[in-house]
């Protein structure tokens, strides 16, 4: 690991600790109005200065985090699940799966550019009735309570289009480590093909993965923020960074404090896991690692 | 030459294979769509006759797809009239359907806007590859010293600051403060220069890593010390030699990149007024709710996208001989 994957990890760690403990850290109630104290700059009352509608901007921003890692989380653990179960099959079975899988679903979902088609589902879906069709009225609305509104959907969004680049990788992965001798050894002395597959295929083959879920922790705030600064995330009054942005841009001439801290916020997370990504990636490929 | 063919069919038909996942996939999204787009658009007091009408004039009271199955009946077979192959039918000859609100045909409506969003995306490009080119082999020229530092950090931030707040603080020092430009929309030529700086900057600095460790690698070869030893200027060693098989890993990112440029413009096209396709999909599609103009547009964006890729991997087997045999 170098330097600067310590430095991410250290970032990465103060926002996770803000999320957990965001209420005790909060100095103001997240939706609280205060019309009298709109744009005040940023003072020891309100540390990063208020809103268009005086909310206080730190006590915001410090929910947002929760928002943001909270999406990263769930996103990175569907679509690590579902892509390294999806690449292992395809690498593992090969022939007619792996060209089916490999060949054309995972070409399909790269040429499609991710933002466009998160956008696309996010304009078309209705999460209520989607949920409703599949898991019936009552456990669709726990389901989007539990979540907030909005929030499913674009978790579900996100998925669609993250799950492939673990799949790609884990394939490849598969590919290289079944030809290994301890996997033909455990072929030899009987092991099943699930045995093969979850004793000794997968904890060899997992390590870049853990590269992978880094970036894609990055890419998903950083997808987040862009969907709700759309207009097609969570929906205000919620304080995802996003959504904090795009309020804030119409103010923007007279009062930069207001974009500025959430602006700084999205920065600080995805370089955060960026720097461990690469960090990780670097410690990983020996290659790599003399320059 | 045998397998160059065989390449290129390949490439073919996974191309046309994958346009027509995408159109199907567009087809059928509008399928999502909560209640039914005509009282979306007509508005609950609608009379159950303008319903009937808007929905005959757009198809919508015919099947959606060569069978139905699920509810009251099962599976029931529609036979060719529906939906989805009319879709089809329309777009081989080269109809996109008529918008829900404007009842203008959407193809008109995409390319009065395509050439501004392809305008933006070629300058986002010449911005980053501007900036990456001098800044990575500078940084790559002086590995681990401070101007390698200092280029390493630029690139960060770029990467890590997305466009809705690279766009707004270029617009408050350069267009609030200094005046040089427009804050929005699109008056003056000059006014694509903050655009295009926003969208290309995460680019510049992903290619400015990728020209900075492409350099390295290459000022390790043997034909360095050959151009170096037969005494060539750095200059030359670095221009004409180095960067030439530097830059073609770049190329393929180049094109890649054309692609999430496109889509990267929805964004910066809202941030900065700019009339072109993405502002057409926000505004006028998802904002008005004129679901044909929506997958027109998404249609549009994700073929050009597609065809870009497809454009890549064929000159990039080009520039590099050793990949037209693997």
């Amino acid at each position: 690991m170098n330097r600067l994957s310590y430095i991410g990890l250290a970032i990465a760690s103060i926002f996770i600790i803000v999320a957990i403990f965001a209420p005790l850290i909060a100095t103001h109630e997240v939706n609280a109005q205060d019309l009298a104290m709109r744009f005040a700059k940023p003072s020891a009352e309100h540390w990063f200065g208020t809103d268009a509608l005086g909310r206080d901007v730190f006590s915001r921003v410090v929910y947002g985090t929760r928002i943001s890692l909270q999406v990263g989380l769930i996103v990175v653990s569907i679509t690590g699940i579902v892509g390294i179960i999806i690449g292992a099959i395809s690498g593992f079975y090969g022939g007619f799966v792996d060209k089916f899988l490999s060949g054309y679903i995972f070409n399909v979902f790269l040429a499609f550019p991710g933002l466009l088609l998160a956008i696309a589902l996010a304009a078309f879906i209705d999460e209520q009735q989607l949920f409703q069709y599949f898991i019936g009225v009552s456990a669709a609305e726990s389901l989007i309570n539990f979540f907030g509104k909005g929030l499913s959907k674009l978790i579900l969004a996100l998925c669609i289009i993250g799950w492939v680049g673990y799949a790609r990788v884990m394939r490849g992965q598969v590919l290289k480590v079944r030809e290994y001798d301890f996997v033909q050894a455990a072929k030899a002395l009987g092991a099943s093909n699930m045995r093969i597959l979850f004793t000794h295929i997968m904890p060899n083959a997992i390590q870049p993965l853990i590269v992978q879920a880094s970036l894609g922790m990055a890419g998903a705030v950083l997808s987040e923020a862009s969907l709700s600064f759309l207009g097609l995330g969570i929906p205000p009054p919620a304080p995802s960074w996003g959504t904090m942005i795009e309020e804030a841009r119409n103010y923007f001439s007279t009062s930069p404090h207001v974009l500025f801290f959430p602006g700084i916020a999205i920065g600080l997370t995805v370089l955060a896991f960026n720097f461990i990504g690469d960090g990780l990636r670097e410690y990983l490929d020996p290659k790599q690692r003399a320059r | 030459m045998k397998y160059r063919f065989l390449n290129f069919a390949r490439q073919l038909a996974l191309t046309l294979l994958v346009i027509w996942t995408v159109v199907s996939l567009v087809t059928l999204l509008i399928e999502l769509v909560p209640g039914s787009p005509a009282t979306t658009i007509l508005g609950e007091t609608a009379t159950s006759e303008q319903i009937a009408n808007f929905n005959q004039k757009h198809g919508l009271d015919r099947p959606a797809f060569f069978f139905s199955a699920g509810g009251e009946k099962g599976f029931v077979w529609n036979g060719a009239d529906n939906r989805y192959a009319d879709y089809w039918l329309g777009l081989l000859q080269g109809d996109l359907g008529t918008s829900f609100r404007t009842d203008r045909p959407v193809l008109d409506m995409i390319l009065e806007r395509y050439p501004a969003t392809i305008k933006l995306a070629v300058a986002a490009m010449l911005v980053a590859v501007g900036i990456a080119i001098p800044l990575g082999v500078l940084a790559g020229t002086n590995k681990n010293k401070l101007i390698d530092n200092a280029a390493s950090f630029v690139a960060l931030l770029g990467i890590s600051l997305p466009t809705f707040v690279i766009g707004p603080f270029l617009v408050y020092i350069f267009a609030v403060n200094l005046g040089w430009f427009s804050p929005t929309g699109s008056f003056y030529p000059e006014d694509i220069i903050l655009p295009a700086v926003t969208l290309g900057a995460a680019l510049s600095a992903i290619l400015t890593r990728m020209v900075r460790s492409s350099v390295i690698e290459e000022l390790g070869e043997d034909y360095v010390r050959t151009a170096r030893a037969k005494g060539l200027s750095e200059r030359k060693v670095i221009y004409k030699h180095v960067l030439k098989n530097g830059l073609i890993p770049v190329v393929t990112i180049l094109g890649l990149q054309l692609g999430v440029l496109l889509s990267g413009a929805i964004i910066t096209e809202k941030i900065f007024g700019w009339q072109g396709l993405g502002l057409l999909l926000l505004e006028d599609g998802i904002g008005k709710r004129d679901y044909r103009l929506v997958q027109g547009c998404v249609l549009v964006i994700s073929v050009t996208y597609i065809l870009a890729n497809s454009l890549t991997d064929i000159v990039y087997r080009r520039l590099d001989p050793r990949i037209r045999i693997s």
